[in-house]
């Protein structure tokens, strides 16, 4: 069945460079270097990258950064709990507009 | 949960495993060890007498490579268990490694133990113990104080800290039982620095994918297993699952065959494959059979050792000169920082 995404495309991801090689390689090279251990640890680094694949709602990257939470050694319910992040900034950004409708509200009403 | 064996699933057969790992469509493991010259791979000098002492078993774990559990009634005999014994006064082994099945379960297990004790005071006896083996019946209650007594060392797969996840791997209730076991080991000094009895604990992922960073998860466990249970252990070893046996099922059945192999072939690691355990390894089958490592042991594939493939016919000199025999599932224990029976190797 032909869809817009297909869970094999992730596998093509480096080549992006066939079409512009200089900016491929200078994503890629940025995209390691941001991943490696640094003041966070790469486990502290696959969640924070795995709640903000969902909230990009993005399937390639939750695909791959579930893999790698659970090969970084995290367990489901710590991965639940990193979406919920997700879920509750998401949420939390509709809401906090409630401010911008509630002024609007006043500004406008008798 | 009956063994594969006891179902009659074609996977129990290692020639139709195999068949499935033969028939993969990527670089085959020789052609890569043969990129990196260790085609052949020659074995160095053999410091790890490792004896599968029968594949009965208390438990029926989802990912067993030896298809053990309480239906296998294959148990090594006294008699093959003192071949094991010349074998070992003739050889100063730095290891004797007894697994299983539950090796515990083999009549000779206690006997056996104290008699490599007698031979050799200092080398390092472990014993691969399921920890809920303690707790099956009340003949297994003294098992911590036995082990003390001889200076075991104690090796046990604890597949996580939840109970979630140890017991959807390992069965209902495995969780609480290990830890009531873990504790009756650290009440006779076991997993303290200082005793000098060693209990390690073994992690392997309760899925299609890598295990973590053995360092990182040996801090994480730690402090969870001190702090949720009050147990102290000395070092977790990581492993990978070899896809052979029921994690093959796994894998085929949940359809993750082909991506878990991609897996493995594409983060295969020439560091790890220089370090690979069959090198300084032999394997002895529950029936006497010799072989390089316990995965080829549950696929069949003897030692290439003409003279020596038996326990009897053993030939310490032949067997250093064999060339050590691969298949595609030996892609498991070069993936990533590499896998073997103690941990990562790279």
């Amino acid at each position: 069945m032909k869809t817009y995404y297909n869970a094999e495309d992730l596998k093509k991801f480096g080549k992006i460079g066939d079409l512009q090689k200089p900016l491929a390689d200078k994503f890629f090279d940025y995209y390691g270097e941001v991943f490696k251990e640094g003041a966070l640890t790469a486990r502290e680094k696959s969640l924070i990258a795995l709640a903000v694949a969902h909230a990009l709602q993005c399937p390639y990257c939750i695909d791959a950064y579930t893999t790698e939470s659970l090969e970084k050694g995290c367990d489901e319910e710590q991965m639940m709990e990193a979406v919920h992040v997700a879920s509750a900034i998401r949420g939390g950004a509709s809401l906090v507009h409630a401010t911008q409708m509630m002024n609007k509200i006043k500004e406008i009403s008798m | 949960m009956k063994s594969l064996k006891a179902q009659h699933n074609p996977i129990a057969e290692s020639s139709y495993e195999l068949e499935i790992l033969n028939g993969i469509e990527l670089t085959s493991f020789r052609e890569k060890m043969d990129q990196i010259g260790l085609f052949p791979l020659k074995p160095v000098d053999l410091k790890i007498f490792q004896i599968n002492m029968g594949k009965m078993c208390n438990q029926v774990c989802k990912h067993c490579h030896v298809d053990a559990g309480p239906d296998r009634k294959e148990i090594m005999t006294r008699e093959t268990l003192e071949y094991c014994l010349d074998i070992i006064r003739q050889n100063s082994f730095h290891t004797v490694d007894l697994t299983g099945g539950a090796p515990e379960m083999n009549p000779n297990f206690r006997w056996f133990v104290e008699s490599v004790r007698k031979i050799d005071p200092n080398c390092t006896i472990i014993v691969r113990c399921n920890l809920t083996i303690i707790l099956a019946n009340p003949k297994f209650h003294d098992l911590p104080d036995f082990f003390k007594n001889n200076k075991v060392e104690v090796v046990s797969s604890l597949p996580y800290f939840t109970a979630m996840k140890t017991d959807s791997q390992r069965g209902e209730g495995v969780f609480e039982k290990s830890i009531k076991a873990l504790k009756m080991l650290n009440e006779v000094g076991y997993g303290d620095a200082s005793s000098g009895l060693i209990l390690n604990l073994v992690y392997n992922p309760s899925g299609a994918f890598l295990p973590a960073s053995q360092g990182e998860l040996e801090v994480e466990f730690k402090k969870k297993l001190r702090d949720r249970c009050g147990i102290v252990f000395n070092s977790l070893f990581t492993i990978t699952n070899l896809p052979i046996s029921r994690f093959l099922e796994y894998l085929i059945r949940s359809e993750n065959f082909d991506a878990y192999m991609e897996k493995l072939v594409d983060s295969f690691n020439p560091s790890a494959a220089m370090g690979v355990m069959c090198r300084d390894t032999i394997s002895v089958g529950w029936d006497g059979y010799l072989y390089d490592c316990d995965f080829n042991q549950m696929l069949d594939l003897k030692v290439d050792s003409v003279n020596s493939v038996h326990v009897k016919d053993w030939n310490g000199k032949a067997l250093a000169q064999r060339n050590i025999v691969l298949g595609n599932h030996c892609y498991g224990c070069t993936a990533g920082a590499g896998s073997s029976c103690g941990g990562a190797t790279a």
